[in-house]
């Protein structure tokens, strides 16, 4: 970059992340060479199957991996600093204060013997130094802004009392307490009803544009990316496949994983006779990567080519970027063929 | 939409108890006062320490007032449980000797109780070489009968009630450690912990507000059942001669100077030996019903 050292214009900038789990004699990569980033005020989701490295690209950032995981190479760069070249002490500081997180499961992320209130609080107490009185009152502020109600009220209550909700809400408002800059939520969605779903996600869009932080968005859900993100990361075996805004993901996704993706949701407008389309096979076991492309083995285009040899993450001249063999002229397999026009269906019938 | 839902939220709410608290511990206490022996332990062990605090005041002698005329004498109404091989009366010291027996069992496990917790809750929590190294030195520990640890420790020390108390508590340290450790590294899986790691929590924050609050239940059992430990090892010590020095009216010691006469005057063991079993019985009983009590699988 030319400009000053400080100032930046992603919020946050993953440069060929690798992050791995070390068994006794075996390297497991999980994260291989991720990059992507993330504009100021901006929300980039990152999709992919079970075990496709978005929960760890995610830890990885915040540095909360635990043994045997560990981050082996590459560079976390977060408003221009590289988190990886931070001490411990530091990381605090900047967890939960500058990026914060918000995970999955309401139900378990708060602990059953605090008030709401209480662990509101915490995030006061560590960052800002307040005491118990101010924190409380800011803890309500908080409840107020994530849109529980009666929140003087709420705020004395425990975890137990409340609905899965009104708990992510509690979560919402515990990572946002410190005003962060970015806010990366893990699947902030998946353990709550389809409903109130909807009402998480318009939440953190609504808190996202007023306080205009950056959001890692993390789901397997392309609805959800559809709803709230302004540009996506596909992940397949710890590798980012494609990479674009939003729209032209959904107008013309590129890679054949992509493109099972959106077939396999069902449509309503559709005939609901058919069988539901699906991707072929199961993610393979990251102790047996295929040596070639990893999708070859499951993409009804993939060639010998595809098999042998693994293909680069391609920027394309309007700076989308894509990993796949059929969007280069090296390519061995049919120059025409068409990603879209080949539909596999279940054998079964629901 | 929303506004049907939250309104349905707040009348659910209403109908619950307004403070909740404590909700957890009124849960336990209601399961207690079911379990007759946890509730007879407890207010044995509630009468013993109201003995120990006042007792000593309206006792009819002096624990140490010898009278050599009256020596071994059998239960009567001037000494209700007969008198020692001094002419001591039994009953005095046995009352004396109350808040000593309690003292060592409530010290030893204090002390032992807070050092394994500590070395527990780091072992867990930290893992790895902190916890093969802190829970192999357990280990070690356990590997000799408590009572033999306690009784090495106290001949190194030298023969006191304060060594005793030090000696038990080393031994009851590995029980504690053992616990605890387990519990915290259920505990340390759950998502709120890390939760609070993303929040930017310190180690030293995460362990002492966040993990140990939810581990209490079984410190608090195993503290109830290691004083019982803890004072059964303590009179063991005193009756070989290790712990209280006469004229202490420990009653470890009482029973080991009663051994010499069980044969004419069986009383001078016999009742301090009877202090010893209600105490250990007591503090065994309320253990066992908090464990009960803790327990989310018995029902209420």
């Amino acid at each position: 970059m030319t400009s000053a050292p400080n100032s930046y214009e992603n919020i946050l900038e993953i440069k060929d992340l690798q992050t791995s789990f070390f068994t006794k004699d075996l390297e497991v990569k999980a994260v291989d060479g991720v990059s992507f980033a993330i504009p100021k005020g901006k929300i980039l989701g990152v999709v992919g199957e079970s075990g496709s490295g978005k929960s760890i690209t995610s830890l990885s950032i915040l540095r909360l991996l635990k043994e045997p995981g560990k981050i082996v190479g590459g560079e976390i760069k977060f408003k221009g600093e590289n988190l990886l070249d931070k001490s411990e002490a530091n990381m605090r500081k900047i967890r939960g204060n500058e990026i914060s997180m918000i995970f999955q499961e309401p139900m378990t992320s708060l602990n059953p013997t605090f008030t709401v209130g209480q662990q509101i609080s915490e995030a006061y107490k560590i960052h800002q130094g307040l005491n118990k009185k101010q924190a409380k009152q800011r803890s309500v502020e908080m409840l107020k802004l994530v849109g529980i109600p009666s929140p003087e009220k709420r705020v004395n209550q425990y975890p137990h009392e409340l609905s899965g909700g009104m708990r992510q809400r509690v979560m919402i408002a515990m990572a946002l307490a410190c005003n962060p800059e970015l806010l990366i939520a893990d699947e902030p969605t998946t353990a709550l009803d389809v409903t109130i779903q909807a009402q998480i996600l318009d939440l953190i869009k609504d808190l996202q544009e007023r306080l205009g932080m950056g959001v890692l968005l993390i789901t397997h859900d392309l609805g959800v990316v559809a709803e709230t993100c302004d540009y996506v990361a596909v992940m397949y075996c710890g590798k980012v496949v494609e990479y674009t805004d939003t729209k032209t993901l959904f107008k013309a996704p590129k890679h054949p994983y992509t493109v099972g993706l959106m077939k396999s949701i069902p449509q309503h407008d559709q005939d609901i006779e058919g069988d539901l389309a699906v991707i072929r096979g199961s993610v393979p076991s990251p102790a047996e990567m295929p040596k070639g492309c990893r999708f070859a083995p499951r993409c009804p285009f993939a060639t010998e080519m595809c098999r042998e040899k693994l293909p680069d993450l391609v920027t394309d001249e309007e700076g989308n970027q894509i990993r796949c063999w059929i969007y280069s002229d090296e390519w061995d397999g049919d120059p025409e063929v068409n990603v879209h026009a080949e539909t596999e269906r279940t054998t079964e019938s629901y | 939409m929303s506004q049907s839902t939250e309104h349905i939220e707040n009348t659910r709410t209403a109908i619950k108890p307004p403070n909740p608290r404590f909700k957890n511990w009124r849960l336990v206490y209601r399961k207690l006062k079911k379990n007759k022996s946890a509730m007879v332990g407890g207010f044995l062990i509630l009468f013993l320490i109201i003995v120990a605090i006042i007792g000593p005041y309206f006792t009819p002698y002096q624990p140490d007032t010898q009278d050599m005329l009256n020596k071994l004498q059998p239960p009567s109404g001037d000494n209700w449980l007969g008198t020692d091989n001094f002419g001591r009366d039994i009953f005095s010291r046995i009352i004396h000797g109350t808040n000593l027996t309690l003292i060592v069992g409530f010290f030893s496990v204090l002390l032992g109780g807070a050092v394994g917790v500590l070395i527990g809750i780091f072992a867990g929590y930290y893992g790895g070489r902190t916890d093969s190294i802190l829970m192999r030195l357990m280990d070690i520990l356990l590997a000799f009968p408590s009572i033999l640890l306690a009784l090495a420790i106290v001949t190194v020390l030298g023969g006191s009630l304060q060594n005793v108390i030090i000696a038990v508590a080393i031994s009851s340290v590995p029980v504690f450690a053992r616990i605890v450790r387990g519990s915290t590294l259920s505990v340390k899986k759950l998502e709120y912990i890390d939760a609070m790691r993303a929040l930017g929590a310190s180690d030293a924050r995460i362990i002492f507000k966040h993990i140990f609050p939810n581990i209490t239940s079984p410190i608090i059992v195993q503290a109830t059942l290691n004083i019982a430990t803890a004072i059964l090892s303590a009179s063991g010590l005193s009756f070989l001669g290790l712990g209280a020095q006469p004229p202490t009216p420990e009653w470890g010691a009482m029973l080991s100077d009663g051994r010499n006469y069980l044969y004419n005057a069986p009383h001078v063991a016999l009742f301090p030996g009877l202090a010893i079993v209600l105490v250990v019985l007591a503090f065994n009983m309320l253990g066992d019903g908090l464990r009960d009590a803790f327990d989310p699988k018995t029902k209420e």
